[in-house]
């Protein structure tokens, strides 16, 4: 088992690309951060840096995190599984106690100490959850039965993040990744397509039904974004207001963009430039080179993942790198789709690079596990 | 625990290639955006960060024919300050007081205040605002801007008219030819951020602003000055209640002067004249016992409202926006129809006891004795009410009034100055016996002074009818003519015959007859006396003018006096014709 490889110093691999990828990204997103929200900051806090030195210290803690976990067997974590899953519960319920905390009108912050998001918590505790128990269940988790306990079992927590801290992004993302994570471990194909089909049927016609609405009366915040999607020129002054001023900032960058530091979006024009909307003032500020740059990296990313899941010692190893895979990439492609107006709007942060300090810590976590994993992959096999 | 199998390879594979496909469709999406859609939101980002600041155009001057400058622009100051910017409040405060004379707490507020900017004072004059511009002071703004100016000041005021706060033409010529004289704003387009501060190192496009034509008009400011003299000189001498005098070419309609004293300061046009404030204080003396003691001095006394009022009848131009009653110089276009007509001869002769009695009427004739046994042009000597009351009666009203629209007296002139007044004449199925009689002799009807000018120009002219005008042409910045003025011809109303024996008729009657102080030594002169009553009737208030033109053969000016309300002698030929004399005495020599 990879416990005893683990101890064959000899055979050792560990993943430079996947690291380098890592130190890019987080380099690169440092730096956009700083583009993107010196502006605001001199505006609203005088001081420039600001938001560069909040994500950097949480940078700095998430490295030092991921080394400690890329050297610790991952199997070690296998025992937290259980535990983790009920504290991330507890986590999301202890946001209605007076320890939650709001902003900007959501209720999706804890602070104990530091201000955490329980649902970037629940995100790693869901992964390594569904890993440890796909293992457990062996091939029962090919029974119709099995899919369904485990999908339940991920569907509760969904479900509390959605109606709890009223975050639907992070319970599509939880979803996606217990989705993923099933779908490599069972061999069947025609029970996922059927799901996947009937998710993207249920989504058509909800957009179908709200497009033929005659009035927005009546109607929630998210059927009128899903109004603003279809044409945000029409909403420009409320609610397809952030996704306008994303697409300017993007259709104004151009094929070779304005040049780092560059953007005029960034200047109040655009809300949430470091944050959901920071991929628009890559674009604004790098152009279409720069974008496609960004979207390649990822994929590189993903590459390592694929490799290293591939090549993983055991299915629990696989899985923890195939729930982090999911995890990345549902979060990119959610973010530039939606910051290119290509799904209707919803808060869904790029990986690496928007501003937010739990979330770089937690990604940082991840990423160790699956240097973690990489460590125990036998090099003969590679 | 399970090991790891082919198919987890396989779907993990799967799970990648989703990922590459959801990735190549966002690249494509990406591109799409920013190469075919870039254009689109380029161009509504830019409207959104660019602010539009106005360049004021400079507005073209007006010249009269000589090329001397009638109204001019100076370029004034001016001077805000932006809040954000300032960084030595205190020396502000204390610059601005000092070059503006304004006091501390007026310049305090100012540069206190939290706001994008703040105007501290405008219309500074350009050595000030250089001045302070030479503190280099942080957060102060000097701005340069054009001021109407004009040179003359008084001098023909209600024909050039005066612009407002924008630089816009107002009222008279100012007004009409605002189109040629305005010129197109240029822009500056400055990038901001959504705070509205703007973005230096953005830079900003200019598009330039086009300066106005100029207008050249067809006043000569010598005789505009002259007469205006005249006119002071007599209203002055009779206590009147104002005069008008108009000089205009009656071959071609060009007017050279246009006055109507009293007139009032261009460069300051919204203050009360010294005239219009005794007219005030007349009238509230009669109205009101209280009002009584108005003080002397104090213009901010007047309501609002009557100020206002006040204001717009010191900007009349009673010339072209008042009627009156022509009274006996209406009797050439009587003549002018009886001639064209046939109706009466030079040698006809007629008797006039004083009086002659219409319907059951009794008009009597203003020499109570009777001019006795005259010809038609002794009668037009004498200004005879009977003689062209019998003319009137032998042409009738159907044929009286054809005359009257064939001469162009039911249309507006056409004059290039806004707001000419039209005639107030009897409708041709209202006239009766009475009202032909006293249309006859210039009476009961009214028609202003332009076009009493425009009329007996084209009588005497040839009988062309012709469009009183200023405007001549405009000329750009490089001294090209850029617009050419070219009057409507209005066709022929008389033929050159009657036209020639009328001006032989009105020559008579200032060399021989009631319009002998008309005469000028060594000119032909040619014109009519008249006097009327003010309505209502019995005040004692008249209208006393005259109408005089030279040389009788070939008439190159033609001149209108119109005195309005005089005390003591008020008839037009004893009062009204020595103006005209002395005009032409001055600016025929010039003129011809």
């Amino acid at each position: 088992m990879a416990f005893r490889r683990g101890k064959n110093k000899t055979e050792s691999y560990f993943d430079y690309s996947l690291l380098f990828i890592i130190l890019f990204l987080v380099g690169f997103g440092l730096v956009m951060i700083y583009s993107a929200s010196s502006y605001n900051a001199t505006v609203e806090m005088d001081d420039a840096m600001y938001f560069l030195i909040h994500q950097g210290g949480a940078a700095a803690v998430g490295i030092g995190a991921m080394v400690v976990v890329s050297w610790i067997p991952y199997h070690f974590w296998e025992r937290f599984a259980v535990l983790g899953y009920i504290v991330s519960i507890i986590l999301i319920l202890l946001v209605l106690t007076p320890l939650g905390r709001e902003v900007n009108g959501a209720r999706r912050w804890l602070n104990i100490g530091i201000s955490v998001q329980p649902a970037e918590i629940a995100k790693l505790a869901m992964i390594l959850f569904l890993a440890s128990m796909i293992c457990k269940i062996g091939r029962k988790v090919r029974s119709t039965k099995g899919f369904c306990v485990i999908l339940g079992m991920a569907g509760v927590v969904c479900v509390l993040v959605w109606k709890i801290t009223d975050n639907m992004s992070s319970a599509i993302i939880i979803f996606g990744i217990a989705f993923l994570m099933l779908f490599v471990a069972s061999p069947d194909y025609k029970r996922f397509v059927t799901v996947g089909l009937a998710g993207v049927a249920g989504a058509v016609a909800v957009v179908y039904l709200i497009s033929q609405a005659s009035t927005t009366e009546g109607m929630n915040f998210r059927g009128v974004r899903i109004l603003a999607w279809l044409d945000p020129e029409k909403y420009a002054d409320d609610t397809g207001f952030q996704t306008l001023q994303g697409l300017y900032a993007i259709g104004s960058g151009g094929i070779f963009g304005k040049g780092l530091g560059q953007s005029i979006q960034k200047l109040g024009y655009l809300p949430e430039e470091q944050n959901d909307m920071i991929f628009a003032v890559i674009c604004e500020e790098l152009g279409l080179f720069g974008a496609i740059a960004v979207i390649l990296i990822f994929l590189l990313m993903m590459w390592r993942f694929m490799v290293i899941a591939n090549n993983a010692p055991d299915l629990f190893g696989a899985l923890l790198v195939v729930g982090v895979m999911g995890h990345i990439a549902i979060q990119v492609i959610l973010n530039i789709a939606v910051v290119t107006n290509t799904i209707p709007n919803t808060g869904i942060s790029l990986p690496f690079i928007s501003y937010g300090g739990t979330s770089v810590m937690f990604l940082l976590i991840e990423m160790g596990l699956v240097m973690s994993v990489a460590r125990r992959i036998r090099l003969k096999d590679v | 625990m399970e090991k790891s199998k082919t198919y987890h390879r396989k779907k993990i594979v799967t799970v990648f290639l989703a990922c590459l496909l959801l990735f190549v469709v966002l690249t494509v999406r990406v591109t799409y955006l920013m190469v075919f859609e870039s254009e689109h939101y380029t161009q509504l980002a830019t409207e959104l960060h660019q602010r539009e600041r106005k360049i004021k155009a400079k507005r073209g001057r007006i010249l009269d024919a000589t090329g001397t400058v009638l109204a001019d622009n100076r370029t004034v100051c001016t001077v805000s300050v932006i809040h954000s910017q300032i960084k030595e409040p205190e020396r502000v405060i204390a610059v601005l007081c000092k070059e503006l004379g304004l006091s501390e707490e007026t310049v305090r507020k100012r540069v206190e205040k939290v706001s994008a900017i703040e105007k501290v004072k405008s219309n500074v004059d350009k050595q000030v605002g250089d001045a302070i511009r030479a503190y280099k002071l942080d957060g102060v703004k000097v701005d340069e801007d054009f001021k109407r100016f004009y040179p003359y000041g008084e001098l023909a005021s209600k024909v050039l008219g005066f612009t407002g706060a924008d630089n816009q033409g107002i009222l008279a010529l100012e007004s009409y030819y605002e189109e040629y004289l305005r010129g197109e704003p240029g822009t500056i387009l400055e990038m901001t951020d959504a705070r509205g501060v703007e973005l230096v190192e953005a830079g900003e496009d200019r598009i330039e602003p086009v300066n106005g034509d100029d207008l050249v008009i067809s006043m000569d400011v010598n005789i505009q000055q002259y007469a205006t003299q005249l006119a002071r000189q007599v209203m002055k001498a009779k206590e009147a209640q104002s005069v008008s005098i108009l000089v205009m070419r009656p071959d071609n309609g060009e007017i050279l002067a246009m006055v109507d004293v009293p007139e009032y300061n261009l460069n300051d046009p919204f203050t009360l004249s010294d005239a219009m404030l005794e007219t005030y204080r007349e009238q509230e003396t009669k109205g009101d016992g209280e009002n009584k003691e108005i003080p002397a001095t104090d213009r901010e006394a007047i309501p609002e409202e009557k100020k206002q009022e006040l204001l717009n009848r010191m900007w009349r131009n009673a010339c072209i926006n008042d009627t009156y009653e022509p009274g006996s110089a209406f009797k050439i276009i009587t003549a002018s129809a009886a001639l064209e007509e046939g109706v009466v001869t030079e040698e006809d002769t007629f008797s006039c006891p004083g009086f002659i009695v219409v319907d059951d009427r009794k008009i009597r004739c203003a020499k109570v004795q009777g001019h006795g046994s005259q010809n038609f042009v002794q009668g037009t000597m004498n200004s005879c009410n009977p003689v062209f009351i019998t003319v009137g009666q032998r042409l009738g009203v159907d044929r009286y009034c054809d005359y009257f629209e064939q001469f162009g007296l039911k249309k507006k002139t056409g004059i290039d100055l806004p707001g000419e007044a039209g005639t107030i004449m009897h409708k041709r199925e209202d006239m009766g016996p009475v009202e032909l009689a006293t249309v006859s002799f210039g009476q009961s009807f009214q028609i202003t002074p332009i076009q009493l000018a425009a009329t007996v120009s084209s009588l005497i002219n040839g009988g062309h009818r012709i469009t009183p005008h200023f405007g001549v042409k405009t000329v750009n910045g490089a001294g090209e003519d850029t617009h050419v003025f070219t009057p409507k011809k209005k066709g022929d109303i008389l033929s050159e015959d009657t036209s020639r024996r009328l001006r032989e008729i009105l020559f008579q009657v200032v060399e021989n007859g009631g319009g002998k102080n008309g005469r000028v030594e060594g000119y032909r002169v040619g014109g009519k006396t008249a006097t009327s009553e003010t309505l209502p009737r019995g005040t004692g208030k008249y209208i006393s003018s005259f109408l005089g033109f030279a040389p009788a053969d070939d008439p190159k000016v033609l001149a209108l006096c119109i005195i309005r309300v005089p005390k003591g002698i008020y008839y037009g030929g004893q009062i009204a014709a020595p103006v005209v004399r002395q005009l032409f005495e001055n600016i025929l020599p010039y003129l011809l």
